[in-house]
């Protein structure tokens, strides 16, 4: 699993949530626009980290079986 | 609001529950039934990384700068999502390595240095204490706010005499308590699974109580996140904080900075790695982590700005401190209930860290600071067999008591100077300094004692410049000035725009120069000589952990040790009963009785002091095993083995290179021959086919003349002679063929028979001419003889010879034309040899026949003019004089004849008659 696909998908998930949650794609989020009465840049975030997590959980607990 | 006693009774009833549950927890890891090795407690005991400044700061955060609360907890996710990689690698070196700390994981790494242990630990402790300051600030100024007045925010430490302040009484309870949980007995491996289990527990509390408060706020007090976000939205001064960068003036390079700061300290942080490391159970625990833990993160976050909004809109900005808004909110709305649930979260979020990173730092004092310095001063180095176990613990308890009052100290002369979130942060700036020696350390073997040296004190020192000075001036222990004017009145000296650095905050600020020195110094001084043997044994195991076994590295030691001196030692550190247990263990591994029956060899010494590594730490443990070992320099003897071992193994594999070629030659001679065979069996099938052609032709005019002659008795006598004839001759025909490929089969075979004897070649010639004289006159064809007067004596077969020149002859008069033919007919003599020559005048052979012709069925002339033969002559004729070791060829001028010639050796002996 290290050096294996579970490895490689985490490192493609860590230069994915690097890109995502910074500039300059965090930028396009920036702008006064609400969604479901949230500002549109809270709901990005949010939902980025969320489905982060989501994703690692589902690489490793998958490798785990 | 709430009766101090009942604060305080609540207090100490949640802290004795705590040891309730990690007293179940050593009990439980004493029978063997551990509860702590289970993935859910190990990913929640990670989350001692959220502490009081997580649990009152964020909101504080929030409230003045919106988002910018989140990379703190952004980075760990990112952080976590490598821990499989990176995390795992360094369970597995700590492990074998029996390491228990960062600096006992940077002295090991780069040789077992003092000198790094010790920096690694100054470095950790400046930058912890005013971390752990924090923490008490916290307790102390939530313990205000709910014992008295909730409206406004109070002073707390300052106005008071130190004796009279609670804040010291903190400190020293928790001290009290760290000491109970962390020290009670040492450990070889420096586990505390009571702890973890209550930290886990922790973890739990601060999740419910702030989910609590933040429930209570959103849907309690407003009616939801919408309600919030618009009420916000509508109000001119909280608008600002609902967009990415309120102030504009740290940007998305700050933000960048913070994820990063946030992701190196989740692993570097000493408490972190307490936890995530020392503290693993099973490396296995780690998967679920790597989720569990960020999600924790996630869901205790969800809150924050629902919680700093209600504050803002309840008690307007500049009012109230808003990291203190969990609390003052739901007092300000009579909910003492719940502010006490709050505040419990709150002192368990404190209470969690302290005590980690309290048993952590401790570790890192006693192992990598006190004993080397214990063991450098001769008295104690030498008192022998004195039981040492009382003094150890007696330093991990000072040093936790120690840490805990320098926190106070700091906090007693800090004051109010700083919001929480700042000391947070210059704290990971602090820790953020060991990355490169850590992660260098593990991936490049290169890296040395002196590069991972000077790059933590380059990186120290310019932390220490550009964010721990600056924050003293700003508390007003040094003067402000030097902010501005820079040191000196130097202006490309101001620490906060160090070489006129503009345009970042002072912790991206800090973060970059730091960094930037650190890295560059590792990477520099580490270049600049070989790593020695020490530091390049320690790089290879710690870079290849992975590709190793779990055998002990043993490597290249070469030394006299006596069993009867290693326990004596291991038990001056850990206590008789828990070394004779520990060696007790070892010797059944090796399938030995008993501890005295074991050698004392390489493994067991490196046992020794890994296990002496877990209580004193890597460095000193190898000073101490060093007094008792004997350590031998490898003698000129055992080079000079080792070398011939080696030029040994070099002959070997020279014989097996030779031993290949030869292969190889002999693969190719038997492809040679293997090709030869096929070539051979292929020429035995063409002659099957070719005789078994020849043989037919005959034999099908033969078969059907006399078919004929049996079918129709009534024939002619005349056609019956004429076809008897022609099956005679047929016949005749058939019995040469099958003589010749006898022959010829004989002769290749070397079964032939060869009756030798003396022979005169004119006589043989004239012989043979004149056998064929009457064949020449059918073709009217002259013949010519060219005679010496006299030639040696051959030896050889007379009627083969003859049969050869028969066959020339016979050739030569089928091809002469039918008119005007001439064969002539010459022999000559010379040194040594005799020669026939046979020349006709017909049509010649073309060149690229002359090959051919002396092939077995293969015969001179086109199809049509092909005269009678077996094609058999020439190759029985060239067989018989190759027999008798001369040659047979041919001459041809195309339309002017063909020469035949062979030419015979004489013997030796004949020259003489």
């Amino acid at each position: 699993m290290r050096k294996g696909l579970a490895g490689q998908r985490l490192v493609a998930m860590f230069i994915a949530g690097v890109l995502l949650l910074n500039f300059p794609l965090l930028s396009l989020f920036d702008r006064p626009v609400t969604l479901f009465g949230l500002p549109l840049l809270h709901v990005y975030l949010f939902t980025v980290w969320g489905g982060l997590i989501a994703a690692v959980g589902w690489i490793v607990e998958r490798g785990a079986r | 609001m709430l009766p101090g006693w009942l604060i305080i009774g609540t207090s100490f009833a949640y802290l004795l529950t705590l040891f309730a549950v990690a007293y179940f927890g050593d009990r439980r890891a004493d029978q063997g039934r551990s509860v702590i090795d289970n993935a859910w407690t190990y990913g929640l005991s990670l989350a001692v990384y959220c502490t009081a400044w997580t649990y009152f700061g964020s909101v504080g955060r929030a409230a003045s700068g919106g988002i910018w609360f989140l990379p703190t907890y952004l980075g760990p996710t990112l952080g976590m999502a490598l821990a499989w990689l990176v995390v795992l690698k360094m369970i597995r070196i700590a492990r074998s390595h029996r390491i228990t700390s960062i600096a006992d994981f940077i002295a090991s790494r780069y040789g077992k240095s003092h000198m790094l242990g010790g920096l690694v630990t100054v470095i950790a402790v400046v930058g912890i204490v005013p971390y752990i300051a924090l923490q008490l600030k916290a307790i102390s100024s939530a313990y205000a706010l709910l014992a008295e007045d909730a409206a406004s925010p109070l002073p707390v430490g300052e106005s008071v005499a130190w004796w009279m302040d609670s804040t010291l009484y903190i400190a020293l309870t928790l001290a009290a308590f760290t000491v109970l949980f962390g020290t009670r007995h040492l450990d070889t491996t420096e586990r505390h699974e009571g702890m973890v289990a209550a930290i886990a527990f922790e973890s739990v509390v601060k999740l419910l109580a702030f989910l609590a408060v933040g429930v209570y706020v959103t849907y309690g007090l407003y009616d939801g996140f919408g309600d919030l976000y618009a009420r916000a939205a509508a109000h001119p001064d909280l608008a600002s904080l609902l967009v990415f960068d309120s102030t504009g003036k740290i940007g998305y390079g700050g933000w960048f900075a913070h994820v990063l700061l946030a992701m190196l300290s989740v692993i570097f942080l000493p408490r972190q790695f307490q936890i995530a490391v020392v503290e693993n159970v099973n490396e296995q625990h780690l998967r679920r982590a790597t989720w569990l833990f960020p999600a924790y993160l996630l869901a205790i976050n969800i809150f924050v700005i629902p919680i700093a909004l209600g504050g803002l809109l309840h008690f307007g900005q500049g009012t109230v401190d808003p990291d203190t808004f969990v609390l003052t909110l739901p007092l300000a709305h009579d909910n003492a209930a719940l502010a006490l649930f709050v505040f419990i979260g709150g002192l368990s979020a404190a209470t969690g860290m302290v005590i980690v990173e309290a048993i952590a730092l401790s570790t890192m004092v006693c192992n990598d600071l006190v004993m080397p310095i214990l063991l450098r001063s001769r008295r104690l180095g030498l008192s022998a067999q004195r039981d040492l176990t009382r003094l150890l613990l007696g330093i991990r308890r000072g040093a936790i008591v120690g840490v805990l009052l320098l926190g106070y100290l700091y906090f007693r002369l800090a004051g109010e100077a700083y919001a929480l979130v700042s000391i947070g942060l210059i704290s990971f700036a602090a820790v953020a300094q060991f990355a490169p020696a850590m992660l260098g350390g593990m991936y490049w073997r290169n890296g040395t004692r002196d590069g991972a040296f000077a790059g933590l004190l380059a990186g120290f020192l310019v932390w220490a410049y550009t964010l721990l000075l600056p924050s003293f001036a700003k508390s007003g222990w040094l003067d402000p000035a030097f902010l501005d004017d820079g040191l000196f009145g130097l202006a490309w000296l101001r620490p906060e725009q160090l070489f006129g650095l503009a345009g970042l905050d002072n912790i991206s600020h800090a973060l970059f120069w730091s960094l930037f020195a650190n890295i560059g110094c590792y990477v520099f001084v580490s270049l600049l000589r070989v790593p020695t043997t020490a530091e390049a044994g320690q790089g290879a195991l710690f870079v290849n952990v992975f590709r190793r076994g779990d055998s002990p590295p043993a490597g290249f030691w070469r030394g006299r040790a006596e069993v009867a001196d290693l326990i004596p030692l291991v038990a001056r550190f850990l206590g008789q009963r828990r070394t004779e247990e520990a060696f007790r263990t070892y010797a059944r591994s090796r399938g030995v009785d008993g501890m005295d029956k074991l050698k004392a060899d390489p493994d067991l010494v490196h046992f020794a002091e890994s296990l002496l590594a877990g209580a004193i730490g890597s460095a000193s443990a190898r000073v101490m095993v060093s007094t008792v070992v004997q350590e031998e320099p490898l003698g000129l003897g055992e080079v000079m083995d080792i070398l011939d071992e080696a030029s040994q193994v070099r002959a070997y594999s020279h014989q097996l290179e030779e031993k290949s070629r030869e292969l190889e030659a002999a693969t190719a001679e038997l492809r040679a021959a293997n090709d030869k065979l096929k070539e051979l069996d292929r020429l035995k099938d063409d002659f099957m086919s070719s005789v078994t052609h020849e043989l037919r032709t005959p034999l099908t005019s033969i078969r059907a003349l006399s078919e004929m002659m049996l079918d129709d008795p009534d024939i002619d006598v005349d056609d019956r002679q004429r076809f008897l004839g022609i099956i005679v001759s047929e016949t005749v025909r058939l019995t040469r063929l099958v003589n010749q490929v006898l022959d010829l089969a004989k002769i290749e075979a070397g079964h032939a028979e060869w009756h030798n004897t003396d022979i005169d070649m004119r006589e043989l010639v004239t012989h043979a001419i004149e056998a064929t004289r009457q064949l020449f006159r059918d073709r009217d064809a002259e013949i010519g003889l060219e005679l010496p007067d006299a030639v040696p004596m051959l030896r050889a077969d007379h009627d083969r010879l003859l049969q050869v020149m028969l066959n020339l002859l016979s050739n030569a008069a089928k091809f002469v034309p039918a008119q005007g033919g001439r064969v002539d007919v010459r022999l000559t003599a010379d040194e040594g040899r005799i020669r026939v020559d046979v020349r006709d005048n017909g049509p010649g052979i073309a060149p690229e026949l002359e090959a051919v012709i002396f092939q077995k069925f293969r015969q001179g002339g086109d199809e049509r003019s092909r005269p009678q033969g077996t094609g058999l002559g020439l190759p029985i004729s060239r067989q018989i004089v190759e027999h008798f070791g001369g040659r047979l060829w041919l001459e041809s001028i195309p339309g002017d004849g063909a020469t035949f010639s062979f030419e015979l050796p004489l013997p030796p002996a004949a020259d003489g008659e």
